[in-house]
């Protein structure tokens, strides 16, 4: 950085030679980052381009010989195949349930955090193994030692109030998908909204005490306007990894009883139909999906620097 | 404060209490069951005071004649090492360029890297699957490394340049005009403050790269199974084998849980993405 600095000085102060050192010293500050740029260029966007290519083929792995192009022939075959329009539903449903139970529960358990009690710290230890658990592990945790009809613990303390037995993950499939996510992502949650309470003026609320604000009307009023960005964030941090969610699915239902999501449906029609051209036009649909999504998400994170685009 | 308040502020922790307990409930029950002996851990009423044994690990390191974990923990170790390592060497300087030397129209290259997390994974992984046959290149655990880095890179731009926006500009020019030169202002001004979020950065992906299925599933088998693969293995295991599973799923997640409780604050701070200020 320091000879960059020092160039323009070395250099003699007319206008014309002012030119390369300036347009040097750009490439200087933007020369940082290219490794960084051309690596993510290179290992997402050329394997998506390849999949658009593929998406376009009537390509069966196991026939290789009988490839040829086929048009957009794969996209109405995934628009009218009534399971792959299922799987489109199925994703949605998952994702908005548990973004919006686990966003609503962390923020609960984060107002309950925020208070000074006895064993706080221990309490946020308990609260945050849920979402440090590995997900498979997870997903096999309640697969079959919580969900299991003969022997799990939730029949298990049933048991104990003469409930009924039910065998969940047949009776609910999704449900017992969604809880399992709930309960990984609700810590998550937390702990952001956590972070976002923390960082509220100690003085702003005291001053609205005094002037007789109830608790409702600070939380209405100062807090829910102070976290809507870390409320936000959670959101758009979570939909982007629910979305995409493979392993409670894979691990609780293998994508039966119509849990199949779009990633899991996407990943079986090329892993085990080995239908590549179907798989590709499933996979971008997937991503046309996403764009509309992060049209909507990224207006939303564009919020969070507002305050911050003054330095650029 | 009179009584009313002392015993709703009481009830309040208390509640907060049981609910941590719930939360907990389903992992101490599986830290339980992985120390029941087979018999033991599945029965209805469930058994809390049954005898201890060590029999599930002994089972899950392969002493019952099953496949030792041993190759995909390694496995794993390698891949989430190597590309949190690979993260941090190229997201540092990416980062140094949008925070403390802001290039022009800096926003849309950290809109750009956050778009790529929108990629669904599934979009690319048929291409990367047949490049990977092609060239020999599948069961290799350096596919992962380099798959891995990918996932993890956008995030950990969009955290380390928020967290190197915090380094005062003016203190740099200050260290500048003194003489400093730019290895000294980067390990002295830049790297004290800079350096606990660049931790949080590297343990918010290492977390994530041993955690993940999909990629591992897809594109490794016998050589370079990772961790979460060698799990899957149990997905139709019966009853007879529970403690097992727990002893697996204990150990296996025991690396993220111990760094996870580690740095609790850091991962508050990391995962709010320093970027809510």
């Amino acid at each position: 950085m320091t000879t960059v600095t020092s160039a323009p000085v070395a250099a003699p102060q007319t206008a014309a030679s002012r030119r390369p050192p300036r347009r040097l010293r750009a490439w200087a500050t933007r020369a940082p980052l290219l490794p960084a740029l051309v690596f993510m260029i290179v290992v997402t966007q050329l394997p998506f381009v390849a999949t658009l290519v593929i998406s376009f083929f009537d390509w069966n792995a196991l026939y290789p010989d009988a490839r040829h192009f086929a048009g957009f022939a794969n996209y109405s075959e995934v628009l009218t195949d009534p399971d792959l329009r299922k799987s489109v539903l199925t994703t949605i449903l998952l994702t908005v349930t548990v973004v919006v139970v686990s966003l609503v529960a962390g923020l609960a358990l984060a107002l309950l955090l925020d208070r000074r009690f006895r064993g706080r710290g221990i309490v946020r230890t308990l609260l945050i193994a849920p979402f440090l658990v590995v997900p498979v592990a997870a997903a096999l945790l309640w697969k079959h030692v919580l969900y299991n009809p003969e022997y799990g613990l939730l029949n298990g303390l049933l048991h104990y109030v003469g409930g009924p037995q039910p065998d969940w993950i047949s009776k609910t499939p999704l449900l017992a998908v969604e809880m399992s996510l709930i309960w990984q992502w609700t810590p998550f949650m937390m702990l952001i909204l956590l972070a976002g309470l923390q960082s509220r003026s100690a003085e702003q609320i005291e001053a609205a005490r005094m002037d007789g604000a109830s608790p409702w009307q600070i939380f209405r009023h100062l807090t829910l306007p102070h976290l809507r960005r870390y409320l936000e964030l959670g959101a758009l941090l979570g939909s982007i990894y629910i979305v995409q969610n493979f392993d409670a699915v894979f691990t609780l239902t293998s994508g039966g009883l119509g849990t199949a999501n779009l990633p899991y449906t996407v990943y079986q029609t090329f892993y085990q139909a080995h239908e590549n051209g179907l798989a590709s036009a499933a996979g971008v649909l997937v991503v046309i999906g996403s764009i509309i999504i992060a049209t909507f998400a990224l207006r939303v994170v564009s919020s969070l620097f507002r305050e911050e685009v003054g330095r650029g | 404060m009179n009584l009313a308040t002392v015993l709703k502020g009481k009830g309040l922790g208390l509640a907060a209490w049981l609910l941590g307990i719930v939360f907990f409930l389903p992992i101490a029950w599986m830290v339980l069951t992985s120390f029941h002996s087979e018999e033991n851990a599945a029965t209805n009423p469930p058994s809390f005071a049954a005898a201890l044994t060590l029999d599930g690990y002994r089972d899950f390191f392969g002493a019952g004649g099953g496949a030792s974990p041993w190759p995909a923990l390694i496995n794993s170790l390698v891949a989430s090492l190597g590309s949190t390592l690979f993260v941090l060497l190229l997201a540092l300087p990416a980062a140094y360029a949008l925070a403390i030397r802001p290039v022009k129209k800096w926003t849309d290259v950290l809109f750009f890297f956050l778009s790529t997390k929108m990629l669904p994974v599934v979009a690319g992984l048929l291409p990367i699957y047949l490049f990977a046959k092609n060239t020999d290149f599948l069961d290799n655990i350096w596919l992962l490394v380099i798959l891995y880095t990918s996932m993890n890179l956008p995030i950990a731009v969009w955290m380390m340049q928020s967290f190197l926006a915090e380094v005062p500009v003016a203190v740099i020019e200050a260290a500048q005009i003194d003489g400093a030169r730019l290895p000294t202002v980067l390990t002295r001004v830049v790297a004290p403050i800079a350096l606990p979020g660049i931790a949080a950065t590297a343990l918010i992906c290492f977390i994530f790269s041993w955690n993940e299925l999909l990629f591992a599933r897809v594109l490794t088998g016998v050589v370079a199974q990772t961790a979460p693969v060698f799990l899957t293995g149990f997905i139709t295991s019966q009853g007879l084998f529970l403690a097992k599973v727990c002893a697996a799923s204990l150990v296996i997640s025991l690396p993220v849980l111990a760094a996870g409780f580690a740095a609790q604050d850091k991962l508050v701070q990391g995962l709010s993405l320093g970027a809510v200020k």
